[in-house]
């Protein structure tokens, strides 16, 4: 077994804002030197606010997008050495779009199978068995696998997303806000199911959410990122229950549990963090 | 009287290729002034029908009717289009989620805030101002001047929406309709937002509409709430009582869906609502939530429950289930 299913060494990527023909363009530090490592099995959970850079570190560990600097390790060997289709037996992504994910002219079956059909593997009677065990696994009813995406619900779409992604075994699974265009009461299926496939399968899961909840039930580790940085990492207790860096502090006061009682929490500033990283 | 809003019967149909979907099968709600009422629900219960048909925004096609639709004393569906659009712009406003979709790009956010004002109240272009500097100041937009020079593309979505609460109370309306408006926005944006709104309508005494499905959010603003269920309220209680003592199986199935921190254990298994809504096409037989229920007897799926009031509380307390009635009669 690798030491580490998921290693980012010093990540960045940098955007250059253009600014109008004769203005030198701003320079944007997207993802800015990020380190982090999760080992095999682990769930690590990655919260920040609105902008600070997850999905597109999501995007280099996919190989969506090329870093600007630094290393993608994946079960302890470079992303750039491997070729795209044999990262896709490690690596897999789960996006929170269920609806533009899926191909609307194709059958369930048919988007679940490509996978199979792309990597050459098996014949179709083994390919349409493969696509029929992985839908049970994931609770997709058979009669669902004739139908077109727009005739399932979101939480139904999800589960074929989900399906599709674990259909050529990967170990790591790379969501980024899987549940958060869902109802709470499909969020609740999807977090079960993560679970429960983490249980069967042993899988590493990457897991960006703003719902800080949904993350505390969810993850073993957490990072917690701002501008572009790591300001925090620990285990889930050590983030929940005592963290250390004033925007963790000011993330957790503004999660919404619902309890009438408490009322809106206070409205901290942003300058005790914004000093805090400059220092 | 204290009210400033009182629906009954409210139904919204709409023509689809399918047939007729009833989006609105029958809403009965009311607002009382200065009052922040909640409305929550899944995707696709209604809630966006039932403001834009209180707005007068409803697609041509769409038919409402309802017995009462009273917006303090005048009856809105029988108001000439004219005192409508009035009303509209001076007395009742609306928040949406994603404020560009009603800030128009191609004028400043100057223009967009003094226009109502100027055309319905006769006010002047430099008092318009004032008191949009003033507005925008208080919903914490910093540089309030130079943003009235500014087009909307020039803001981040969290300012965007602070500029859209502050159009929201430029005509010092009775009634805000905000549908969604901090979905889009993470939780330290989402905090400071709600806690302004709140602010503000406590400030100017005006009534709130806050539709959202986030019952995180719901718990800490509301003063009631109304749970809807395909097209229909089917609990309505203060904010502590129902929290506390939910009583429809839908509103609890709801609020056991999501992990509390510090409540639910890490990792363990989450209670969900089997199955899906049903279609609204064409008539609903029974409560539209029998398929879902676990409590639900062979009773429920043929005839259709009305909105009770619940006898054992003290505050209006109201059920569409007759179940939960019996079952907490006979616990007692
Ligand atoms: N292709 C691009 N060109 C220029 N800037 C970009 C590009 N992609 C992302 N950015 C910018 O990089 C920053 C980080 O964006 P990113 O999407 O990674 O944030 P995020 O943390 O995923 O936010 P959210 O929580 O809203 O999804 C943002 O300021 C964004 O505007
Ligand atoms: N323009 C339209 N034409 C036909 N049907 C529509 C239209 N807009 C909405 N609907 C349908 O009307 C019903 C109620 O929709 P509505 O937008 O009020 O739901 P909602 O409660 O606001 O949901 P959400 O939480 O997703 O915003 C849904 O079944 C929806 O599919
Ligand atoms: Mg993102
Ligand atoms: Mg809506």
């Amino acid at each position: 077994m690798p030491d580490y299913a998921l290693e980012l060494s010093n990540l960045s990527r940098h955007f250059h804002l253009k600014n109008g023909a004769f203005k030198e363009p701003t320079l944007l530090k997207a993802v800015d030197g990020i380190s982090l490592r999760i080992r095999p099995g682990e769930t690590l959970g990655l919260v920040g606010e609105s902008g600070c850079g997850k999905s597109t570190l999501a995007k280099m560990i996919l190989g969506l997008l090329e870093p600007t600097d630094g290393d993608v390790l994946i079960n302890d060997k470079a992303r750039s050495a491997s070729s795209r289709l044999s990262m896709a037996r490690q690596l897999q992504p789960i996006f929170q779009d269920p609806y533009s994910s899926l191909n609307p002219r194709k059958t369930i079956e048919q988007i679940i199978r490509l996978p199979l059909q792309l990597h050459k593997e098996g014949n179709k009677e083994s390919q349409k068995k493969a696509v029929k065990d992985i839908s049970d696994l994931v609770g997709l009813p058979e009669r669902l696998l004739k139908q077109y995406p727009g005739q399932l619900s979101g939480g139904q779409r999800q589960r074929v997303a989900i399906a599709r992604a674990l259909i050529l075994k990967p170990k790591i699974l790379v969501c980024d806000e899987p549940t958060s265009a869902l109802d709470v009461s499909v969020q609740a299926q999807i977090l079960n199911l993560l679970m429960d496939l983490k249980k069967e399968l042993g899988l590493t899961y990457l897991f960006i959410s703003h719902n800080l909840g949904v993350v505390e039930h969810l993850v073993d580790k957490v990072a917690v990122m701002y501008r572009g940085k790591i300001v925090e990492q620990g285990t889930r207790d050590e983030i929940f229950q005592n963290a250390q860096h004033p925007y963790t502090k000011a993330l957790l006061s503004s999660v919404l549990t619902p309890e009438p009682a408490l009322g809106l929490p206070e409205v901290l500033d942003s300058s005790a963090w914004d000093s805090a990283q400059a220092s | 009287m204290n009210r400033i809003l009182d629906i009954k019967n409210l139904q919204v149909s709409l023509p689809t290729a399918n047939g007729v979907l009833r989006a609105v099968r029958g809403i009965d709600l009311h607002v009382d002034k200065g009052e922040m009422l909640c409305i929550v629900g899944e995707s696709g219960c209604g809630k966006s029908m039932t403001s834009m048909a209180l707005m007068g925004l409803l697609p041509k096609r769409a038919e409402v009717t309802a017995e009462v639709l009273d917006f303090d004393g005048l009856d809105l569906l029988s108001l000439p289009k004219k005192e409508r659009n009035k009303i509209r712009g001076m007395r009742m406003s609306m928040i949406f989620q994603e404020p560009m979709t009603s800030l128009n790009p191609s004028y400043t956010l100057g223009n967009q805030l003094c226009e109502a004002i100027m055309r319905h109240k006769g006010v002047s272009s430099a008092e318009a101002k004032e008191r949009a500097v003033y507005l925008l100041t208080r919903a914490g937009v910093p540089m309030p001047e130079k943003r009235l020079d500014q087009y909307p593309h020039q803001l981040s979505g969290g300012l965007r929406q602070r500029v859209m609460i502050a159009m929201a109370l430029m005509c010092e309306p009775d009634l805000i309709i905000a549908d969604e408006p901090t979905t889009a926005l993470d939780v330290t944006i989402q905090a400071q937002i709600l806690r302004l709104i709140r602010e503000l309508q406590q400030e100017f005494g005006t009534a709130v509409i806050f539709i959202t499905h986030d019952l995180g959010v719901v718990a800490r603003i509301a003063d009631r709430v109304a749970v809807m269920y395909a097209g229909q309220v089917v609990e309505t209680a203060t904010a502590q009582e129902l929290y506390s003592n939910p009583m429809h199986p839908y509103t609890r199935g709801l609020l056991n869906c999501i992990p509390i921190p510090g409540k639910t254990a890490p990792g363990s298994h989450l209670e969900s609502i089997p199955g899906v809504v049903p279609s609204l096409i064409g008539e609903l037989k029974g409560c539209a939530f029998a398929n879902r229920c676990h409590v639900s007897t062979s009773e429920c799926s043929q005839r259709t429950p009305s909105l009770e009031l619940e006898p054992n509380s003290t505050s209006l307390h109201q059920v569409r289930c007759p179940i939960t009635a019996t079952t907490l009669q006979e616990a007692m």
